[in-house]
């Protein structure tokens, strides 16, 4: 759909970064030297225990909070950050909600309403345009922000734990969702998560973190063809062989 | 897909027969027994020859309510309370939305401003009354000015608490959409404070009704007729009964007032999905 303006660069690009919060005696190391580069489509699973600073380096990413030390290099126009709660505003519609984040990047009246019915369509969500998101459950609101992320023609997609709150059989609907929505459109994807197995299932790379201090403790390529299961035998396979490793960065920390 | 529009009916709210007749029944109950315990006591009070001489009966008074409903100075009363009423409060929003989202967003303001804000909301309003009486005189203007010092700074502080509590997960996601400054502002901080607004315009309200019957008790216009003059002549022609009537008129006006605003309160909810339990 839109061509990546950095065809054959790098989409992001860590080096050396490091994030402490707070000062003297008192302070945290979140993350130290990492250091990690995405090509541009890629599909990065961050995987990692609690506290080692993944929802950190998607803020870093994001540009929501700065790095203490080293570069962050983003060469996309547009990142769009979806959370673990739909952080859909109460107060708007479904398609008010996608509308908003038409209109933040300038869309004119008409676009605004074309593509608001076009992207509630990618996400199966046409004929609930004029619900409120508390009228919908839980995956349906995932659903809008998603579309709401769409909506903002992001090049990077930094998603933090965004099916972590979600029952086992949408989190399925969803994962298969958006490997079709990507078919179309193969933007890059920062994803966090703490299940191994999603991470395998959705991911090119799954990137895992030590925790305190938040290191870069090991890769692995999924070298698994799509269209994938979450429950296949592949899947189950490597996503042991890096549970394995997370339990040894878990247990060294 | 289909499970999952099936989970969305299960979810939407049954629409009852006529909501709003069960509505207002439902918040009018109530208050219809409050009123009969009230006409009960009342009654005891008269049939127990407490002050027998000067302390009104209901009957006599509610015809006597009924009498004043019949002239025309009792409208024209009316008419100027509530004129004045919609004035002082529509005055004292403007200011408080002003000076609140001044305060809010000016940081050394903040410092300076809240807490004068917060004090000023613990000073009853009738106290200013001696000073705008010298500094604007026996006019409408020192009534208006009691009732906007006594309303603004709850309009401001819910104005300034809502700008404060929204939440942070909204403002993240505003930000990562694209929304900077005045479209943050327009788009997401001031919708999302909308609630404890409407409660701040609630208490402003209230404090803004209390300062105008202050005022029109305590300053008396010639040839103006209003509530608190009608209340204040009865008091100096010590006839209970009248005076007494025309309390029941405030109280209805109030009582009207406070249903209105709770209305717009629970269709904010509403829209919002605050009183949906999930």
């Amino acid at each position: 759909m839109t061509a990546l303006a950095t065809q054959g660069a790098q989409a992001v690009q860590l080096v050396g970064v490091s994030k402490v919060f707070g000062r003297g005696p008192q302070a945290v190391v979140a993350l130290d030297q990492v250091s990690l580069t995405v090509a541009p489509g890629e599909f990065i699973c961050l995987i990692g225990a609690s506290g080692c600073g993944k929802s950190t380096l998607l803020n870093l990413v994001a540009g929501l909070d700065r790095p203490s030390a080293g570069t962050i290099g983003v060469s996309a126009r547009q990142v769009a950050l979806m959370f673990q709660e739909p952080a859909l505003f109460p107060w708007l519609t479904v398609r008010g909600n996608v509308e908003l984040a038409l209109r933040a990047r300038g869309a004119s009246k008409s676009e605004r309403r074309s593509r608001t019915e076009q992207l509630l369509d990618l996400v199966h969500l046409s004929g609930f345009g004029g619900k409120r998101p508390h009228q919908l459950s839980g995956g349906m609101r995932q659903r809008v922000a998603l579309a709401r992320a769409l909506a903002q023609d992001a090049d990077v997609l930094l998603m933090d734990e965004p099916f972590g709150a979600l029952d086992a059989m949408t989190r399925d609907v969803l994962h298969d969702e958006l490997d079709r929505i990507r078919e179309g459109r193969p933007f890059t994807v920062l994803f966090v998560t703490h299940n191994v197995r999603e991470a395998v299932r959705l991911g090119d790379r799954v990137v895992l973190l030590s925790s305190h201090p938040g290191r870069v403790a090991d890769e692995f390529e999924v070298a698994i063809p799509r269209p994938r299961r979450i429950d296949s035998a592949p899947v189950a396979e490597l996503a042991a062989t890096i549970t394995d490793k997370l339990k040894e960065a878990v247990a060294g920390a | 897909m289909i499970e999952v529009t099936d989970q969305l009916n299960r979810r939407l709210p049954a629409t009852p027969g006529n909501p709003l007749a069960k509505r207002v029944w439902a918040s009018a109950w109530p208050k219809v027994l409050a009123l009969a315990i009230v006409l009960g006591i009342w009654q005891l009070v008269h049939l127990s020859g407490w002050k027998k001489l000067i302390f009104p009966a209901p009957g006599p008074t509610l015809a006597s309510l009924w009498d004043q409903a019949g002239t025309a100075l009792l409208w024209h009363a009316i008419a100027t309370t509530v004129q004045r009423a919609v004035l002082g409060f529509v005055l004292a929003v403007l200011i408080g939305v002003v000076v609140g989202t001044l305060v809010a967003r000016i940081a050394p303001l903040r410092a300076a401003a809240g807490s004068l804000i917060t004090a000023l909301q613990t000073l009853p309003s009738v106290v200013l009354i001696p000073f705008a009486l010298i500094l604007f005189g026996i006019t409408t203007s020192a009534i208006m000015f009691v009732m906007v010092m006594g309303a603004a700074p709850s309009v401001a502080n819910g104005l300034i608490a809502g700008i404060d509590y929204t939440p942070p997960l909204l403002l993240r996601a505003g930000k990562m959409m694209g929304l900077r400054r005045w479209s943050l502002y327009r788009y997401l901080i001031l919708p999302a404070s909308l609630p404890s607004f409407v409660a701040g315009l609630r208490q402003g309200w209230a404090f803004a009704w209390r300062g105008l019957m202050a005022g029109e008790l305590l300053v008396n216009i010639a040839n103006r007729p209003s509530l608190g003059v009608l209340l204040s002549t009865d008091q100096a022609q010590s006839d209970l009964v009248d005076g007494t009537a025309i309390i029941i008129v405030i109280l209805i006006l109030g009582i009207t007032a406070h249903t209105a605003f709770g209305l717009a309160d629970s269709a904010i909810r509403r829209r919002w999905g605050l009183d949906i339990q999930t």
